[in-house]
């Protein structure tokens, strides 16, 4: 009978297109929406995965988020570096500072100050100059987004000066990374040159990047750096999702995200439902001569449901494949405006949300068959 | 529950035995007596009609006599089963190995061709669909629609839809044949035609068909005519039909079928 089911939910073309359609607009509804918030969220870690090589980061037990500095003294990282399985700890700067241009404008800026020594947490993808460049005086080196944003309409190139704290600051460098949360500039500056361009302060340390030693794993340095001193220390990923966990819980984002989601899916389960119901009622009299003929409503039942979950199936598709397509292909490789990432996380569950919006829409047309006396078919 | 009489053509044994039965909708103020103790037999190799004005229970007690309605009260024995002491399940399974079903207005699925709809009552036991497929192509030759076979209802005349319906209900082979008013949505000429490829169905392998009508145009079909009033079977009278083929040659079928292409 399965092909039975499948004859009568394709014979009514108009009817199977709108289920379908209805589904689809769902589908993508809640994987558009989701992937979106997916993608702020990993805006909100991507200064973390910018500064690559340390495993381990610590820093103050009260921070929050990676953007929550609580500066610490210099002292501590004499004292990571004193922990057992430590195999080096540097120091790091960041923070949000204001930057004067030529013009007199002003701009917010955050600032990478990387340790003097061993430049760790230098950006990799250097598009005009070299790391290097970064030991001259007042040297910066400035994301390329932020290059744009302050100078739209000129190439990259070295030269460019402009004033924090009352002190030059030189461009000697232009690099790749990426987007972040606030969307300020990025300049990447080295540790002692960071303190000069802002105001002074008595703690100016924001974070100890570290690395176990080879035979002691990253999660058990932490373990050893929370309990040896009095600083919060995480891995890498950890931090991450400290920091994912933050903006999800403290922020308003997931909510209004969700109310989007959620109405993509009501829309979607209405237009589903709608149809699939008037489908059903249109075939009643045909599942009730079916009854009369002898079908059990396990029968129809499992046809009903086969319907459903083959609109739910193509419809899924339809919707995710038009999310990845049109978002994730299209508009990504024309904008980088757009904070767009889909895991295997939303597809997981967008077609989640769609089986139950399938398997909720089809239950009122079985519960409508279950109930219907087959001597409905001698109404004529 | 054997019995006599004088049609030739019947094979003279009962194929349903109604006693007494009553069947009551609703309660309370709003309680409709539609069937108040009907006694009826039906033969094999007949033809019965149910006759009678709106309302008087015709539907009734043919959804009672084919399992889809209990009865209230009373005892329905269809060959020689006692179907209302019949679970809910067996009831569907008894359903759907003795009786075929014509309807009214054909409840043809709309989505199918005329072969694939004909061979739905063997889908619904499990027969695979390429064995079910050549039987369905026998049963329209037999009604002679062989040649309309891929063709949806919405391409077929009312006459054909209803062949294409008898093919249908005729697949499993049941005994026991139910039609609700199945020439009240065709012509006059279409109708006539319809009635003798049912009758001609009676008497072929001795099956009873049952046919509830108002159209006093097919009473001279019928074997034996049971009228009804007010939920009562008043009278039964038996005539004999008029004079139609000889019984059991498909041949003939194929004739007089033909008008209604």
């Amino acid at each position: 009978m399965n092909w039975v089911a499948w004859k009568m939910l394709t014979g009514n073309r108009g009817k199977y297109l709108a289920i379908i359609m209805g589904v689809t607009f769902g589908a993508f509804l809640i994987a558009q929406q989701a992937s979106v918030f997916c993608g702020l969220m990993m805006l909100t870690t991507s200064q973390i995965k910018d500064i690559e090589g340390a495993e381990i980061w610590a820093m103050d037990k009260n921070m929050q988020y990676v953007d929550d500095i609580k500066p610490m003294s210099d002292n501590e990282l004499w004292r990571v570096r004193g922990v057992e399985g430590v195999d080096w700890a540097v120091r790091l700067y960041k923070g949000i500072t204001r930057a004067r241009l030529e013009e007199g404008t002003f701009q917010q800026i955050i600032m990478i100050g990387l340790d003097d020594a061993t430049m760790v947490g230098a950006p990799r993808e250097i598009i005009v100059g070299s790391i290097d460049d970064l030991r001259r005086p007042d040297a910066v080196i400035m994301d390329e987004a932020g290059f744009r944003q302050l100078w739209p309409d000129e190439p990259f190139s070295a030269g460019k000066v402009f004033e924090m704290n009352d002190r030059r600051a030189v461009v000697v460098g232009v690099c790749k990374s990426r987007k972040t949360f606030m969307t300020f500039p990025i300049i990447y500056t080295r540790y002692s040159q960071a303190v000069s361009f802002v105001p002074m302060e008595r703690k100016v340390l924001s974070f100890i990047l570290a690395n176990p030693k080879p035979d002691v794993s990253a999660e058990e340095v932490c373990r050893r750096i929370e309990a040896q001193t009095d600083l919060q220390a995480q891995t890498r990923a950890q931090f991450e999702w400290t920091t994912i966990w933050y903006y999800f819980r403290k922020t308003g984002i997931p909510f209004n995200f969700f109310t989007t989601v959620l109405l993509g899916f009501i829309v979607g389960a209405a237009i589903c439902g709608q149809t699939f119901y008037m489908f059903t009622l249109e075939n009643l009299k045909q599942f009730g001569a079916l009854k009369a003929m002898g079908a059990r409503n396990l029968q129809l039942v499992r046809m009903i449901m086969l319907q459903a979950l083959t609109v739910g199936f193509i419809g899924f598709g339809l919707g995710i494949g038009s999310v990845a397509m049109l978002f994730g292909e299209f508009i990504m490789r024309r904008t980088d405006k757009l904070a767009f990432f889909m895991p295997w996380q939303v597809v997981a569950i967008t077609g989640g949300s769609i089986l139950v919006m399938v398997i909720f829409s089809a239950l009122f047309s079985v519960w409508k068959v279950l109930r219907l006396e087959p001597a409905v078919v001698f109404k004529g | 529950m054997p019995a006599t009489h004088d049609n030739p053509t019947s094979d003279r044994t009962v194929a349903v035995a109604c006693r007494g039965v009553t069947k009551e909708f609703g309660d309370g103020n709003a309680l409709v007596r539609a069937l108040r103790g009907v006694d009826l037999d039906i033969y094999n190799g007949e033809l019965s009609l149910l006759v009678g004005p709106s309302g008087c229970g015709k539907t009734t007690l043919l959804s009672v006599v084919c399992g889809i309605l209990y009865p209230t009260a009373g005892s329905i024995h269809v060959f020689g089963t006692e179907i209302t002491k019949l679970s809910s399940s067996k009831l569907v399974g008894f359903r759907g190995d003795n009786v075929g079903f014509v309807f009214q207005q054909f409840n043809l699925l709309p989505a199918l061709t005329a072969v694939e709809n004909v061979c739905v009552p063997l889908l619904l036991k499990g027969v695979p669909r390429r064995h079910a497929l050549e039987k369905a192509y026998q049963m329209l030759e037999k009604v002679n629609l062989r040649d309309r076979a891929d063709a949806p209802p919405s391409n077929l005349s009312g006459g054909q839809q209803q062949r294409v319906a008898i093919a249908r209900a005729l697949i499993r082979e049941p005994r026991l044949m139910v039609c609700d008013e199945p020439t009240s949505a065709l012509d006059a000429r279409t109708g006539h035609t319809i009635m003798e490829l049912l009758r001609e169905i009676s008497i072929e392998q001795s099956r009873a068909v049952v046919v509830v009508t108002h159209d006093p145009r097919v009473y001279e079909f019928g074997d034996r005519i049971a009228t009804m009033e007010d939920g009562r079977v008043v009278g039964v009278e038996e005539q004999t039909p008029k004079p139609g083929p000889p019984p059991k040659t498909p041949s003939m079928v194929e004739e007089s079928v033909a008008e209604t292409s």
